[in-house]
């Protein structure tokens, strides 16, 4: 496994307080959080630092770390002490606020502990925990459906205590005309039950990739359509990609640059299907030959145009 | 003949949770809940505790309420603070990416 600094990930000295430690994570947290920050690197970075400050806020776990020495290179090659694991006994402080999805694996041998049987006396059932995850859709699987195998790292504690990371595969139905913010349920499918009680479930929050060529707002499709100046001013049928396949669209004669296009019914598919939306934008061809030069000054006699009529001295 | 494909775990997409279901789903007390409809951030359908169901993105603002809370330690007014700019965001995003040269 690889040895994480968590000085480093958060931006300390080793020498730093538990205020500065504080402090740093919540700047940190505040910047990275996966709701707030749009930037795909912040998760990482996010978790980075959620997992550096469960150590360093902790006396015991921090001492633990520290005792390790100061010469660590994060993503070097690591080993635990041998003695590691009988060292060391950290009181978990609440199951509140702990991730169930894994850390590091350098986290999860080091300090995740499980406690099995403590906190539940006998027999006693519980239900397992829901999971949570997300799931990352393209917007073409949205309108055909689409089976996805999902690999979630699962931390599991064996019958000793100690915690192993396990690969776990879940194949998904990705049912046609989903939207973005919604949750599939997989019943079953989270963590198990102790005893003969059930699992919990796995719940897939849905994320559209983001695609260069179309915005979703609901179920509406928005596209910006490139139309040559002959197409604008002549009118007329065009193709134009979706991401259902295809489509015709009419453009009236005299288009404009910016004039909006609205195809009901062809956004994304539901009981209620969204509309597809194109701002058309006029884009003038590269003149590179002499035939093109003398094309525009024939225009340019020709038709009385004056882009900026309207301008005021 | 039928063909006999990989056991696949059933699935769903969900529609609508009680209140009961919502708190168990953001890992939270019901109680939590109630406040984030008093505040305005949750907005369910039915008149009495007992009917109200939550549909849509208020169960995407619930999950995003509840982890805003838990990591970076906002209160009911920070969070509604938080999600209404968010969403404010995001329409300026897009409005943006509308503007972007193709």
């Amino acid at each position: 496994m690889e040895f994480q600094d968590y000085y480093e990930a958060l931006g300390v000295k080793r020498t730093a307080d538990a205020d500065e430690i504080k402090r740093a994570y919540r700047k940190l947290a505040r910047k990275h959080h996966p709701d707030v920050s749009k930037d795909a690197a912040s998760e990482e970075a996010f978790k980075s630092a959620g997992e550096a400050y469960d150590v360093l806020k902790d006396p015991e776990k921090r001492a633990a770390y520290d005792a390790l020495g100061a010469d660590w290179q994060s993503g070097q090659k690591f080993r635990p002490p041998p003695d590691w694991q009988s060292d060391y006994q950290f009181s978990e402080a609440g199951a509140e606020g702990v991730n169930p999805e894994a850390f590091s694996d350098f986290f999860e041998t080091l300090f995740r502990r499980g406690h099995p049987g403590s906190g539940f006396s006998g027999d006693q059932n519980l239900r397992g925990q829901d999971q949570h995850a997300r799931i990352t859709v393209d917007i073409a699987d949205v309108f055909r459906g689409a089976k996805r195998t999902l690999t979630l790292r699962v931390p599991q504690v064996d019958a000793s205590g100690h915690v192993r990371i396990r690969d776990r595969s879940v194949s998904v139905s990705i049912p046609r005309g989903i939207t973005a913010g919604q949750f599939i349920r997989l019943k079953g499918q989270g963590s198990p039950g102790l005893g003969d009680a059930p699992s919990g479930d796995l719940f897939l929050e849905v994320v559209f990739a983001a695609h260069p060529q179309f915005q979703i707002v609901g179920r509406d499709v928005h596209l910006t359509l490139p139309v040559a100046p002959w197409e604008a001013a002549l009118g007329g049928k065009i193709r134009m990609p979706t991401p259902g396949g295809s489509v015709e669209l009419k453009v009236p004669k005299n288009a404009r640059s910016g004039q909006k296009l609205r195809l009901k019914g062809r956004g994304l598919p539901g009981a209620v299907p969204g509309n597809l939306i194109a701002t058309l934008q006029i884009v003038n061809p590269p003149v590179k030959t002499e035939a093109g030069r003398e094309f525009y000054k024939k225009m340019a006699a020709e038709m009385s145009f004056d882009p900026r009529a309207e301008m005021e001295e | 003949m039928k063909l006999t494909s990989a056991r696949q775990p059933p699935s769903d997409v969900i529609e609508a949770l009680t209140l009961a279901e919502l708190g168990r789903f953001c890992h939270a007390e019901t109680d939590w809940i109630i406040e984030l409809v008093e505040h305005g951030i949750l907005e369910p359908g039915g008149l009495s505790q007992i009917e109200w169901r939550f549909t849509g993105i208020n169960i995407l603002r619930a999950r995003k309420a509840r982890r805003l809370s838990q990591d970076l330690g906002l209160n009911m007014a920070g969070i509604a603070m938080v999600l209404d700019l968010l969403e404010e965001r995001d329409r300026l995003l897009h409005e943006l990416g509308m503007h972007r040269e193709v």
